[in-house]
């Protein structure tokens, strides 16, 4: 079943590869119907989940490298299925975003983006090392594609610092990889979370980790990757690249740092919450002064991420629950948010904050949906952003009152980024005829936000079934979390 | 759905299909399916406060849904009604409803009325979740509700630049106090283990808590007064208290009824109300009695000094709304709740009546604010005259109207509370008073009486039409009745259980008992305003400008507002784009991506083209480096 998730949209690509010789309607509808199918298939998961237990289920395994310990193991429990719905929920809603604004190359665009689905559901679902790792590597030739090809006018640029920036991470990870197989003896995840290890070498493998995760997230200051990609991307580029690719890095937490490596992680704390802060205050700060629609989300995202990385790291339930469910959020309002600047980006061209102003006088719809997307972004009781956002923040308070009392200054610096953004492209009056020419939303672009908006109000105001998947998981990891793996002598030292 | 329920639902579905489906059903049947819904609301909230408040029935208590769970962090959206919450849905659905009917005639022109009384009606929705709720984290779903409503109409004309500006201003200002809101949320958690009222408070009362937290910087400090202060710098933002006030007084760039609404007779009252609510625990703190006293008292008198000398009709008023907040605070502040919600009560009804007349002034003279083009209005306008005076009169404490009773008592209370802050509040209480009068009666002269200074609006000025003039009869009647109706509440005990008073805290029993002097004191104050104002305005009317240039530096700081807005601007904008920009371009592009990434990109790239240098593809280069090799092996092994 978990194999048929991940690996359906790679049959997509052959689909595409043999049917849409030249055709590239026909490339789009296989895309969609695919990905609409592997949406179904998720959500068929999710009600044969059992919410009442934290072990792993689907489990799948057979023999694949036998000679290395290397063995094809997958299995969801509450901390990735989360993910695996993302994806599959985004997905098609990137390929619908991309129908009119792809025009060239629309079959090898599809085959990229189907690629990458498969991919980044493998990633979520893998439970071998190995196969996680080469997962995680191979997502990275897509997005790759996707940026350099389709990008904007500096693509290439940001193409190589995205993949340089990601693979100079993921090599330390290799490393701390094949480090655990030597002491462990295996590359099995679960059994790996069992495994005692000496302080010293959680705190280097910890560290090997951190790396390649906090590019991922992105924590300051391995951030700068960030905007540029986003920048650069097409719109279905930076949706999953917002509510995906970035989970990433947090779920690399969850999964491998926490309960492997219980005791560096709890040593570490200070730093992730000091790294995290510092995203939060610094990057709001910057995204206040953007001049570009896209980078002012982008870096709007990596202050986001920062509350997430709190979250996780106040090591307790709401913080934990929060964190997770803030990472879905934020796919579903960052990624609702480039899906909406795609919207002007197709019928204008630039991205450029102050070429727009009074757009709220000619497109009536698209400034209410936008309003939304602002409101869940900044908070706002009834929205998922909300639910989130105070969970991590309670979280954090318990932890450590410090640090939620410098967190808590985001609420406000987040409002003035997003007001002020909102401001400038759809107050005042209209100052070009362009603007002036605009059309409001058509049905297809209306379509893609409906599933967008439902989730926002439903998470807002009835989150309990969404937590309800992740509250036995979560649970597991704080006893994780809290376990001391390393012996007497170590716990000691702090 | 229970009827408590509805009256709650009942304007976000009127909200709703205006919002939503206003472009489809047209903008009477948008309006009318709001005021609908308003008027259901209004009704069923009219026989909930009679059995409640009138009537002896028991307090209500419904639980809606479950809201939250996460671990032992539950939290769901129930119904809290109680002699406080009573009180504040008659006010609340009651103006609103009047407001809506109000704005048929004032908004009569504006091409997007479905969409202002969507905003209304959500409005409505907001405040009722908020005096309703049953646990903090509705409070703080209402409050931010009710945010987001004001934010939308400030800055309903969109096209003006101004509008926009002082929506995001008052939205960011009041984020400031959520800041501590939220902060106090989480701390009323850690500390009792849940938000619901009914717990926190038993708990409280039982002693059932770590009588210390160690609060950052502050290191363990008495754990009421720390969460009992976070949650007043929320009630600060919203209620627009001294250093947080400065949002509301450029929120008059809201259409009038907004003003009326919004900015004057509700939501500015929820800190008030937020306040009292939590007198369980507000009692065992004297530190935040204290400051919550205080920062009344100031902006009472504050605000006051800068109504003084406004030209702008809605300024006057928005600031002498901000002055009488700070009344209502430090009543809280002496444990004087049931004075606070009294005078929030009667503050109401003629504070939305003078929005309401400045309106149909300002729509009779054609969208005209400034006081000095007005004059002599009171031949043209008669109705609206009257009402406004009584208004006026009802603020400023007229005998038996309205204000008489309600801030006669809150100023009593201070002067019985027998203790030096309590004194300190009475004096600036007082003072503000003689303020009061003077400014509500400057504008007053300055639009009604005298000469008219621009003949040719006045000569085009006419009494608005029935929609218009019937709110304000209305509210009329409640700002001369209001206070002698409500005056029970004053009374030991009229809220029950809902307030709670530490023992020794009876400012509000002795009050009853101060002297005669003490109590009709204010009235002295109401005749020198009056005088002052007459002598200034309308016997020798040069005086004004003479003082005005005699004391340029005192008017023109009056006139500014104390310069709080530049102080901030100096302090806090300029300095948080400085450092963004700062951040963005020193640390993000010139040091991470320069040195770090970009740096060591580059350094690759050198040394590669060093290498690059070595292999020249020349085979006596090769062969030179390996005879070089081979002299070095032979010298080194030989």
């Amino acid at each position: 079943m978990l194999s048929l998730v991940t690996f359906l949209p790679l049959a997509g690509v052959l689909a595409i590869i043999i049917a849409a010789r030249n055709n590239a309607n026909t490339a789009r509808y296989i895309a969609l119907i695919v990905s609409l199918a592997t949406f179904v298939l998720s959500l068929r998961l999710l009600l044969d989940f059992d919410t009442s237990t934290a072990a792993f289920q689907f489990m799948e395994e057979s023999a694949w490298l036998p000679a290395f310990g290397i063995t094809y193991r997958m299995g969801v429990d509450g901390i990735s299925l989360p993910f695996v719905l993302l994806t599959a929920f985004l997905t098609p809603l990137c390929i619908l975003a991309s129908w009119e604004s792809v025009q060239k190359m629309v079959k090898e665009y599809m085959i990229a983006f189907l690629a990458l689905e498969s991919f980044v559901i493998g990633v979520f679902c893998a439970l071998d090392f190995i196969l996680f790792y080469i997962l995680w590597e191979a997502m990275l030739i897509p997005m790759f594609l996707l940026i350099g090809v389709w990008g904007g006018p500096n693509r290439v640029y940001a193409a190589l610092k995205f993949f340089l920036y990601t693979l100079a991470g993921s090599v330390l990870m290799l490393i701390a990889i094949i480090v655990m197989k030597n002491t462990a003896g295996t590359f099995s995840i679960p059994d790996l979370m069992n495994v005692p290890l000496d302080f010293n070498l959680q705190i280097w493998l910890f560290l090997g980790f951190f790396v390649s995760f906090a590019v991922k997230v992105p924590m300051w200051p391995f951030h700068t990757w960030l905007p540029d990609a986003h920048v650069e991307a097409p719109t279905g580029g930076s949706v999953i690249l917002a509510g995906v690719l970035l989970k990433m890095g947090a779920y690399g937490f969850l999964r491998f740092s926490i309960p492997m490596l219980p005791d560096a992680s709890r040593y570490f704390v200070p730093m992730v919450f000091g790294l995290s802060l510092v995203a939060i205050v610094y990057t709001a700060l910057v995204a206040l002064m953007q001049k570009d629609l896209k980078k002012l989300i982008a870096y709007s995202s990596v202050s986001h991420m920062g509350f997430v990385t709190i979250g996780i790291f106040s090591f307790n339930q709401q913080g934990l629950e929060g964190g997770i469910l803030q990472m879905v959020n934020h796919g579903i309002v960052a990624g609702g948010l480039f899906l909406l600047v795609g919207v002007i980006y197709d019928r204008m061209h630039t991205r450029e904050i102050a070429k727009f102003g009074g757009l709220a006088n000619v497109m009536p719809v698209y400034a209410v949906i936008f309003m939304l997307f602002t409101m869940s972004a900044v908070g706002l009781p009834g929205t998922n952003g909300f639910i989130g956002e105070f969970l991590i923040l309670l979280g954090a308070f318990l932890a450590n009152k410090g640090v939620a009392v410098v967190a808590t200054t985001g609420l406000v610096l987040g409002a003035a980024y997003m007001l002020w953004l909102y401001k400038k492209v759809f107050f005042g009056v209209i100052h070009s005829e362009e603007v002036q020419a605009l059309k409001d939303m058509n049905k297809r672009e209306l379509a893609i936000f409906a599933p967008l908006i439902v989730l926002i109000f439903w998470i807002g105001f009835y989150p309990g079934p969404f937590l309800e998947i992740m509250h036995a998981s979560v649970e597991q990891l704080l006893v994780q979390s809290h376990t001391i793996k390393a012996g007497a002598t170590a716990v000691a030292m702090y | 759905m229970s009827r408590e329920l509805l009256i709650i639902v009942a304007p976000l579905i009127g909200s709703m299909i205006a919002g939503l489906f206003g472009r489809y059903i047209g903008k009477v049947m948008a309006r009318n399916v709001t005021i609908l819904g308003m008027t259901v609301s209004a009704v069923l909230a009219i026989i909930v406060f009679m059995e409640i408040a009138v009537g002896d029935a028991p307090e209500i208590r419904q639980e809606v849904f479950s809201w939250i769970v996460a671990g032992d962090f539950k939290v769901h959206f129930g119904i809290l009604i109680d002699r406080i919450t009573a009180t504040m849905l008659i006010v609340v659905s009651g103006i609103s409803t009047l407001i809506h009917i109000y704005s048929i005639g004032y908004m009569a022109e504006d091409p997007h009325q479905p969409r202002f009384f969507s905003y209304l009606s959500f409005f409505t929705f907001a405040m009722l979740m908020l005096v309703t709720g049953d646990n903090f984290l509705q409070l703080f779903f209402g409050w931010e509700g009710v945010g987001l409503a004001s934010y939308l109409l400030i800055g309903f004309w969109y096209q003006k630049e101004s509008a926009c500006n002082a929506a995001m201003k008052a939205f960011l200002v009041n984020r400031v106090g959520d800041f501590g809101f939220a902060l106090g949320i989480f701390a009323i958690y850690m500390i009792f283990g849940t938000l619901d009222y009914a717990e926190v408070f038993k708990m409280a009362a039982t002693a059932q808590y770590p009588k210390t937290i160690d609060f950052i910087i502050f290191g363990a400090s008495d754990t009421i007064t720390v969460i009992t202060l976070l949650l007043f710098i929320g009630a600060m933002g919203k209620s627009a208290q001294f250093i947080l006030h400065t949002w509301l007084p450029d929120a008059m760039e809201g259409p009038t009824p907004v003003s009326a609404l919004i900015h004057a007779a509700t939501m500015v009252t929820a800190g008030v109300f937020m306040v009292c609510r939590t007198s369980p625990l507000f009692e065992l703190s004297q530190t935040s009695l204290t400051v919550v006293t205080l920062v009344g008292a100031t902006t009472a008198l504050f605000a006051a000094t800068v109504g003084l000398v406004q030209n702008d009709i809605k300024r006057v008023i928005a600031y002498s709304t901000c002055s009488q907040l700070g009344y209502m605070f430090f009543a809280a502040g002496v444990s004087a709740y049931s004075a606070a919600i009294f005078h929030l009560m009667t503050h109401a009804f003629f504070k939305a009546l003078l929005f309401l007349s400045a309106g149909a002034v300002i729509h009779a003279m054609h969208h005209e604010q400034d006081m000095r083009k007005m004059g002599g209005l009171w031949k043209k306008i008669p109705i609206t005259y009257t009402v406004m005076m009584i208004g006026t009169l009802a603020l400023t404490g007229f005998p038996y109207l309205a204000g008489f009773f309600s801030k006669d008592a809150i100023l009593e209370a201070a002067y019985a509370s027998h203790t030096t802050v309590g004194m300190v509040a009475w004096v600036m209480g007082m003072t503000a008073a003689v303020l009061t009068s003077f400014y509500s009666f400057r504008l007053i002269f300055m639009t009604f009486h005298g000469k008219p200074r621009d003949q040719h609006a006045y000569d085009h000025a006419k009494e608005a039409p029935w929609s218009i003039r019937f709110p304000l009869l209305v509210l009329a009647v409640g700002a001369i009745f209001a206070g002698m109706l409500g005056a029970p509440m004053v009374h030991g005990g009229w809220f029950k259980e809902a307030i709670v008073l530490a023992p020794g805290h009876d400012a509000m029993a002795n009050a009853h008992h101060v002297a005669l002097w003490v109590k009709w004191l204010p009235f002295g104050a109401f005749l020198i305003g009056v005088l002052l104002a007459w002598v200034l305005y309308i016997k020798v009317t040069t005086l004004p400008k003479i003082l005005a240039e005699t004391y340029s530096g005192i008017y023109k700081f009056l006139l500014n507002a104390w310069y709080f807005d530049k102080l901030y601007d100096k302090l806090f904008v300029r300095p948080a784009k400085a450092i963004g920009n700062g951040f963005w371009q020193t640390g993000d592009v010139t040091i991470i991506d320069g040195y770090g990434v970009n740096g060591i990109a580059a350094t690759c790239g050198r040394i590669a083209q060093w290498f690059r240098g070595v292999q020249t593809g020349y085979v006596y280069h090769y062969a030179f480096a390996m005879i070089i090799g081979l002299l070095v092996l032979v010298t080194v092994y030989s």
